[in-house]
């Protein structure tokens, strides 16, 4: 299959666009899904412990 | 720290050693016709050798006790903050002599090796992977299992990383003195070194892997997503531009297998993201680790640093080709890059945002602490730089400042205020940590490194933006008649106080990295001091009062 330079630039601007407005709304999805919220805080505050050691 | 491996670790390592000695060999063999070969097979050699006789020495020392797997393991990030203030000293002296060398161009000494074109790129790799590359390295191993509260999967794998690195870098250099160059700016090595870097990168990127796997915590924090997205992309970009040729298998020469405006666009496809993953991303992790931990505080908002990761990531992607405005490249991937340059500057600020936000509300300890200073500059100017670059990728800005000094101005905002800020903001953070002291040698010294290089950062940028703009301005400058006001040369000389600006300010940033590798390897020693006088007994007195010991890690 030969793909021209016109089909290569009208796939781009279309599905380039499709799949960065789907990225965007997954990832907002997933930042403000509610039970995400303890994970997210509990990582937050985890680093600053104190304990330097591996887990069990 | 050899007997930290366990029997069968040192006899893997023989068995590496030996098969890196017989890659030197052939190296020396087929390169006989070819002087950079064959001297690159002889650096091989060398090393494999040198590293073979230290494992034998240690072979027969007791196997290191089980206990240790109840303990992070930080001898790798040791030896890596180390490697990296080395190459720090060496990299921005190199810098401030291609510095003087264009305000005093004769200081050649008519050597080749000494030529700008030689010495340049030992400047920009020295800092970027030799500085910059072993600061990651270091840091990252250090972020992975503290976040991941896992202790790295073996002892062999990260110091195969960290001296294979290494040797990647010192072949690099040595190649350019030889005057031996892909010709691809911040990709300059030749084949067998691109092979050599790609095979210690997967390695690298299994053992994030292999400990994400084995992490106690429910929850990937986001550092690590930055240094992974670092390791994963810097691979796919580093195998896609190297793509080429060799003339011959012994031969140290290669040949692009792209050409002309693709090859133009590989090559800033991978130098945008160069400078997205390998100096942002990864610093990013840094920043996302150690400023929170020195500040003591929670990062202001977990979920912002999400968003602005995938934005970062998904953005960087689409913004090489503001780097080709004006050339042969269609006018459409221009313009699409200069409109995701532009819209990379909201993920961008929204990192520079949440770390300063973070600070809010700990300014006291910003104003006492150097430390957390170096980490909050260097925030600023992450803000300041990504504005900037965002405002040159306009396409008719960008036709004021391409191929002038504003680019070199630029470059520095970002590589002196940010890159090497947050590193040095971590490193002082870490250093006491790692080796068990409960702060640096001299406070007073990181605060007359943090003068030092903020001094310096301020007066090269200043200087490069001024040049910059003059010389933008006298190339498009017309008289009456129609023709340039000014010849390439007239340009040239008005540079010339600017370039004598530059110098001085790179010496600043120089001496400021000097005392600070100073501080460090006191602080080591001081380190020692306290391990003899621990087995010593106590009846020694103390040679200078010892803060109060804190926790590793603390
Ligand atoms: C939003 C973020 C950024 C954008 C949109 C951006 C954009 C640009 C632009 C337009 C140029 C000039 C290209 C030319 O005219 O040849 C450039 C050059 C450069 N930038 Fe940035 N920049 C950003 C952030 C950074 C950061 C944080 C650094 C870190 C050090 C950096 C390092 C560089 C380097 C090394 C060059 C020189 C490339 C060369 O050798 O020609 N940039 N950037």
């Amino acid at each position: 299959m030969d793909v021209d330079h016109d089909s290569l630039v009208a796939f781009a601007k279309s599905w380039g666009l499709f799949y960065l407005i789907a990225l965007a709304a997954g990832v907002l999805v997933y930042v403000f899904w509610p039970s995400n919220r303890k994970r997210f805080d509990r990582a937050k505050k985890s680093i600053l412990d104190k304990d330097d050691r591996p887990g069990e | 720290m050899l007997s930290g491996l366990t029997v069968s670790e040192r006899q893997l390592s023989l068995v590496v050693l030996g098969l890196l000695a017989v890659c030197g060999l052939a190296m020396i063999g087929a390169g006989r016709n070819d002087d950079a070969l064959g001297t690159h097979g002889f650096i091989v050699l060398g090393v494999s050798l040198g590293l073979t006789f230290l494992v034998i020495s240690r072979y027969f020392d007791p196997e290191p006790s089980q206990e240790r797997l109840s303990e992070y393991y930080d001898d790798p990030t040791r030896a890596g903050i180390i490697l990296a203030m080395v190459w720090a000293v060496i990299g921005m002296f190199v810098g401030v002599w291609v510095a003087a060398l264009l305000a005093w161009p004769d200081l050649t000494f008519d050597a080749a090796w000494a030529s700008f074109g030689r010495l340049r790129p030992v400047h920009t790799n020295g800092v970027i992977f030799g500085f910059g590359g072993n600061a990651l390295i270091a840091t990252s191993l250090h972020v992975l299992q503290r976040t991941s509260r896992a202790r790295l999967p073996d002892q062999f794998s990260p110091w195969f990383v960290l001296i294979g690195y290494n040797l990647f870098c010192i072949i690099a250099a040595s190649g350019y003195l030889m005057g031996l160059t892909q010709s691809k700016e911040y990709a300059e090595p030749e084949w067998y070194a691109d092979i050599w870097l790609v095979i210690v990168w997967v390695v690298y990127f299994l053992i994030y892997i292999r400990t994400l796997q084995r992490r106690k915590e429910p929850h990937i924090y986001v550092a690590n997503w930055y240094y992974m997205a670092f390791i994963l992309v810097v691979a796919v970009l580093h195998i896609v531009n190297n793509l080429a040729l060799p003339v011959s298998l012994g031969h140290a020469k290669s040949y692009s297998v792209f050409s002309g405006v693709q090859d133009a666009m590989v090559q800033w496809w991978y130098g945008h993201n160069a400078v997205a993953f390998f100096l942002t991303a990864g610093f990013l992790g840094m920043l996302y680790y150690y400023l929170p931990k020195r500040a003591e505080r929670p990062i202001f908002s977990y979920r912002l640093s999400i968003i602005s990761f995938w934005g970062i990531t998904f953005m960087y992607m689409w913004a090489g080709s503001h780097h080709l405005h004006y050339t042969a490249l269609p006018q459409w991937v221009q313009t699409l890059g200069m409109t995701f340059s532009v819209v990379l500057l909201v993920p961008s600020w929204a990192s520079a945002g949440n770390a300063l936000a973070t600070l809010n509300g700990a300014w006291h300890r910003v104003r006492d602490d150097a430390t957390l200073r170096f980490m909050m500059v260097a925030a600023v100017f992450y803000g300041i730089s990504t504005f900037e670059g965002s405002f040159m990728a306009i396409r008719a800005v960008n036709s004021l400042s391409h191929y002038t000094d504003w680019t070199v101005g630029h470059v520095h905002a970002g590589a002196l205020g940010w890159v090497a800020m947050i590193t040095f903001g971590s490193f002082y953070a870490l250093v006491p940590w790692m080796w068990k002291q409960g702060r640096m040698y001299s406070p007073k010294l990181v605060e007359v490194h943090f003068w030092f290089a903020l001094a310096g950062t301020v007066i090269y940028v200043f200087a490069m933006w001024n040049s910059g703009i003059i010389q933008g301005l006298m190339w498009r400058t017309y008289n009456d008649s129609g023709t340039l006001a000014y010849s390439f040369i007239d340009s040239l000389v008005a540079m010339h106080p600017y370039y004598i600006a530059r110098t001085v300010g790179g010496l600043f940033f120089l001496i400021g990295a000097v005392v600070g590798a100073y501080n460090i390897a006191m602080t080591i020693r001081m380190a020692r001091a306290a391990k003899v006088r621990e087995e010593a007994g106590t009846d020694v007195p103390l040679p200078r009062p010892v803060a109060t010991a804190m926790q590793a890690g603390e």
